[in-house]
């Protein structure tokens, strides 16, 4: 058992484990942005792309935040994958999630205390994004850890990429602003713009994801489910 | 090797990533602890530099700052007296969760919930170290939770010069603008109490009037976040909170 393990965990020895060819590592780290978003296609961790996407910057650290986690949660639970009975796997997966999500909140508390005040319980949520959990399910139980982590930043930026274009409508059409900075001078501070008030809410992601999910459906038809 | 799925392995398994996750868990807990805690002190630090309008110049060294100017006293609410700091005070918050420190407001118009006895009040010195501004803690219900401000006041007791909102849960857009700096900008130079000592600050809904020396203007489309701001003031500018205070003016003496 024990050198089973050492010989995952070291994996420059093993070609065929990390070198997969520079073609599969590239699909799998940018697949799931635009091809199979885990958002927009697979429409998972919506729930939290509503709440945390007011602000840019609130959207940029939340998107930081669940890249680390799942690439992390995916390498950790591939590097077990063949330890992990199937009878308790879906709860071994979570306290490795659980205790990856606890950790990214404590630094986030020590090294940018302002922003972990605003986005409060949402940092501890990441626990139940669904995109997580499903990455550790669907990818790193059958693949290697270096393929495995690179899934896991893939489909963090795919939910990064959808949390910054909302993020980037709604401070930008609710506030006038693009991170804090004016953009728009809003009629409270004697300019001319009106702020959306429906923009700020967060609901109106609905309709921002939305027409996201037409938009990248458009471009990329072979996304469109088949009618009938 | 056991069986992939035999008891024995499973218990095994759960057992060793229990350990090592609890391990990672509290292991940056407590490393990080430190770390939070200064931060902590620091976010009220700022805001109470931030009230006291020497945020500017105390910008990078806000604890230097903040320990060669700012007084920290104790004031006890009910006797308007000042005391030792209470044996483990840590933040007013704290005090206010733990019965033996804090008690139930007789009526709680602002939704307080629980009044600590004793605050901390933060007497600001200028560059020649004379009083300049006094900063008191208050809070009380908005329309979504509890809003946590520092308000400022001139050494006359009466005059303010700031009232800065550091924890609130207001509608982004509408009552959260209590942190709009055009809005808080309004305060400098109010009045709290009339001739008479009594409470006179009002918010004004559609606009103070040019010259009224008691009104602020509410915030547009927030009504119940201007009137928690308003029983704020009311309770604590009352004599549950700091009318005696700013009455006798203890720190002439």
């Amino acid at each position: 058992m024990v050198t089973k393990l050492s010989s995952q965990i070291n994996l420059g020895s093993h070609k065929g484990l990390i070198m997969a060819d520079t073609k599969e590592m590239k699909k799998v780290l940018t697949g799931p942005v635009l091809d199979n978003n885990p958002i927009a296609l697979q429409i998972l961790g919506v729930c939290s792309a509503l709440a945390v996407t007011t602000k840019l910057d609130k959207a940029v650290v939340m998107a930081l935040a669940v890249i680390s986690v799942t690439a992390l949660s995916n390498f950790f639970i591939s590097l077990i994958r063949n330890q992990i009975p199937s009878s308790v796997r879906i709860i071994v997966q979570m306290t490795v999630i659980a205790s990856l999500v606890i950790v990214v909140d404590q630094v986030l508390k020590a090294y940018n205390y302002g922003m972990s005040k605003e986005l409060s319980v949402f940092v501890g949520l990441i626990i139940t994004n669904c995109i997580v959990m499903g990455r550790a399910e669907a990818f790193a139980m059958k693949s290697t850890p270096g393929i495995a982590f690179l899934d896991g930043i893939g489909n963090g930026l795919g939910y990064g990429f959808v949390l910054v274009v909302v993020g980037f409508f709604k401070e930008l059409l609710g506030f006038g602003t693009l991170f804090g900075f004016e953009i728009f001078q809003t009629v409270q501070n004697g300019g001319w713009y009106q702020p959306n008030g429906l923009l700020i809410l967060p609901f109106s992601s609905f309709f921002l994801i939305g027409l996201l999910v037409w938009a990248i459906r458009t471009a990329k038809t072979d996304q469109v489910e088949p009618k009938g | 090797m056991a069986a992939k799925e035999s008891i024995g392995k499973t218990v095994g398994v759960v057992v060793a990533v229990c350990l090592v996750c609890s391990i990672i868990v509290s292991g940056s807990a407590i490393g990080l602890r430190d770390k939070q805690q200064e931060n902590a002190r620091l976010d009220v630090r700022t805001n109470i530099l931030d009230a006291a309008g020497v945020l500017s110049k105390a910008e990078g060294q806000i604890s230097t700052y903040f320990d060669d100017n700012i007084e920290t006293k104790y004031l006890e609410l009910k006797t308007g007296q000042f005391v030792d700091m209470p044996v483990g005070y840590t933040t007013i918050e704290a005090a206010a969760r733990d019965p033996e420190t804090s008690h139930k407001p007789e009526d709680d118009f602002a939704k307080l919930l629980r009044q600590p006895n004793v605050v901390p009040v933060y007497f600001a010195k200028d560059d020649n170290g004379n009083l300049d501004t006094i900063v008191v803690p208050v809070y009380g219900a908005g329309l979504w939770g509890i809003m946590r401000a520092f308000l400022a006041v001139d050494v006359d007791g009466v005059t303010t010069k700031n009232l800065v909102y550091y924890e609130h849960s207001e509608t982004p857009g509408l009552g959260a603008e209590v942190l709009n700096p055009k809005w808080k900008a309004l305060w400098d130079g109010k009045k709290l109490y009339d001739e008479n000592g009594n409470t006179a600050i009002k918010i004004v809904k559609g606009g103070a009037q040019p010259g009224d020396v008691f009104g602020v203007d509410a915030l547009s489309g927030a009504t119940l976040t201007s009137n928690g701001v308003q029983s704020t003031l009311d309770y604590w500018l009352g004599n549950n909170g700091y009318q005696a205070f700013f009455a006798n003016k203890p720190w002439k003496s």
